[in-house]
């Protein structure tokens, strides 16, 4: 078995327009750079994007959002040091946007990476963000019924990936990358390590190979943090 | 009002302090972005504490040198940080597994207003703009003390202790006790019971600057702070 792909563009060349592309990362944090600046360069609009935030300066997610392909937006929040974009197009009306509670974002993917269509949250009981969804109680406490989030593709930054697809992660950059691993119909991962299968001990795995369909070697890979403080654009 | 706050009131990090000392020793503690992150400094002599950042860290320690910057280890408000020995980290979803499931302590967050029954209102003034509520909603249900660190009043002067909140809600009566710049109050039994005021406060002046009825259960105890620069 061989997952491993040779460029970010190839990676990413059948994502069409309209699909569901969740996109790993907190902020700079695990974002996959060169996979979002890959599908800038492929093109497809109309996409619905699930990330935490909405992009920070003119790189990365924010460029993506900037090139006009993104017509939905899911995230927990939407600010940054440097919103502009975001703030600007959806000020102007140009952006839907899904506001979801951080802890509720991350079990909507996991539950639709582990196939439980819904579940109940006592996040956002008696909040305008649980207005129209049912409610319920259990054990004399409201809790409110959120669904299951999956996608048609998702974009993650590992560490280490072989060609099983098995990936590690370095430090904070872990954070949604391996939910959203689990959640995706393609999951697309881009690695700063390749490896041979059989380097990574098993007991280190953190996303088995069963989650993941393409490993792209990105070597050194661009922080959005590092970008944004060279004022960078892209493309 | 006889009452000039701007003398006499305790400066964020005063209240910080404040509540840093009731973070017993081992606890698992979630400091909200922004002023809730000053708490950690004020850590007690001899008391452990452990922090818990929702991007996916346990054991985080102080801030790295400038220059010393690893943009793969940052807390919740994008900053830079450093591990103390024992560290973890974790995905996305054990890490509300550990919000939600009652497994910390104490979360600690800011606050537009507090209502006497323990509502909170800290993510949307309701005045337009980007909605952002990003882990706030979360972080107020399943610890076992959600405590808010705030002014006693607004910028222009308006209480933030209230009956019921104007603005929308983060939680429905989530918030166990509230540390403000004149004093120390418990939420309990649907009301607002004061444990601690500034000496240099009179009852009826922090009543006057407090928009629901401050109850008394027991002494109420001189808030000391010392003097933090």
């Amino acid at each position: 078995m061989d997952k491993t792909v040779t460029t970010a563009a190839q990676a990413v060349a059948d994502i069409p327009d309209g699909a569901t592309v969740m996109i790993g990362g907190f902020g700079g944090s695990g974002a996959p750079i060169e996979l979002i600046h890959a599908l800038i360069d492929a093109g497809p609009k109309n996409l619905t994007v699930v990330n935490n935030n909405a992009g920070n300066g003119h790189v990365g997610l924010a460029a993506l959002i900037e090139q006009g392909q993104v017509a939905k937006l899911i995230c927990s929040f939407p600010r940054s040091a440097d919103p502009k974009v975001f703030t600007d197009l959806y000020l102007a009306g140009g952006i839907e946007l899904e506001i979801v509670p951080q802890g509720t974002l991350a079990e909507r993917i996991r539950a639709g990476g582990a196939g439980i269509p819904a579940f109940y949250t006592p996040t956002s009981y008696g909040t305008d963000l649980a207005t129209g969804k049912p409610v319920a109680e259990f054990d004399g406490r409201m809790y409110v019924q959120e669904r299951g989030l999956k996608a048609d593709f998702a974009l993650i930054k590992a560490e280490q990936g072989d060609p099983m697809g098995n990936l590690t992660y370095r430090m904070a950059a872990r954070n949604f990358n391996p939910v959203m691993a689990t959640a995706a119909a393609v999951t697309i991962a881009q690695v700063s390590h390749v490896v041979a299968a059989g380097d990574l001990d098993p007991e280190n795995v953190i996303t088995p190979g069963i989650f993941v369909n393409r490993v792209v070697h990105v070597p050194n890979p661009q922080q959005e943090e590092v970008l944004n403080r060279q004022e960078a654009v892209y493309p | 009002m006889s009452l000039d706050l701007n003398d006499i009131q305790l400066s964020n990090a005063q209240i910080a302090w404040r509540a840093a000392q009731d973070i017993e020793d081992g606890a698992y503690v979630n400091l909200g972005i922004g002023f809730p992150e000053m708490v950690a400094k004020f850590q007690p002599e001899g008391r452990e504490a452990v922090f818990h950042t929702e991007n996916g860290v346990l054991g985080f320690g102080r801030a790295p040198a400038a220059g010393d910057e690893d943009w793969d280890l940052i807390n919740a408000g994008k900053k830079a940080i450093t591990l103390n020995p024992g560290a973890a980290f974790f995905h996305h979803a054990d890490s509300f597994a550990m919000v939600r499931g009652g497994h910390l302590d104490v979360a600690i967050l800011g606050a537009y207003e507090i209502a006497q029954n323990g509502d909170l209102a800290n993510w949307s003034t309701g005045r337009g703009g980007v909605p952002a509520v990003g882990g706030a909603m979360d972080l107020v249900h399943g610890a076992k003390r959600v405590a808010v660190i705030t002014d006693h009043v607004t910028k222009k002067g308006a209480p933030k202790l209230v009956e019921s909140c104007t603005m929308p809600l983060t939680g429905v009566g989530c918030v166990t006790r509230v540390y403000t710049s004149l004093c120390v109050v418990d939420v309990t039994g649907g009301r607002f019971v004061l444990r601690e005021k500034l000496a240099a406060v009179s009852l009826e002046d922090l009543q006057s600057v407090t928009g629901a009825e401050l109850h008394r259960d027991g002494e109420v105890g001189d808030l000391v702070v010392p003097e933090l620069g």
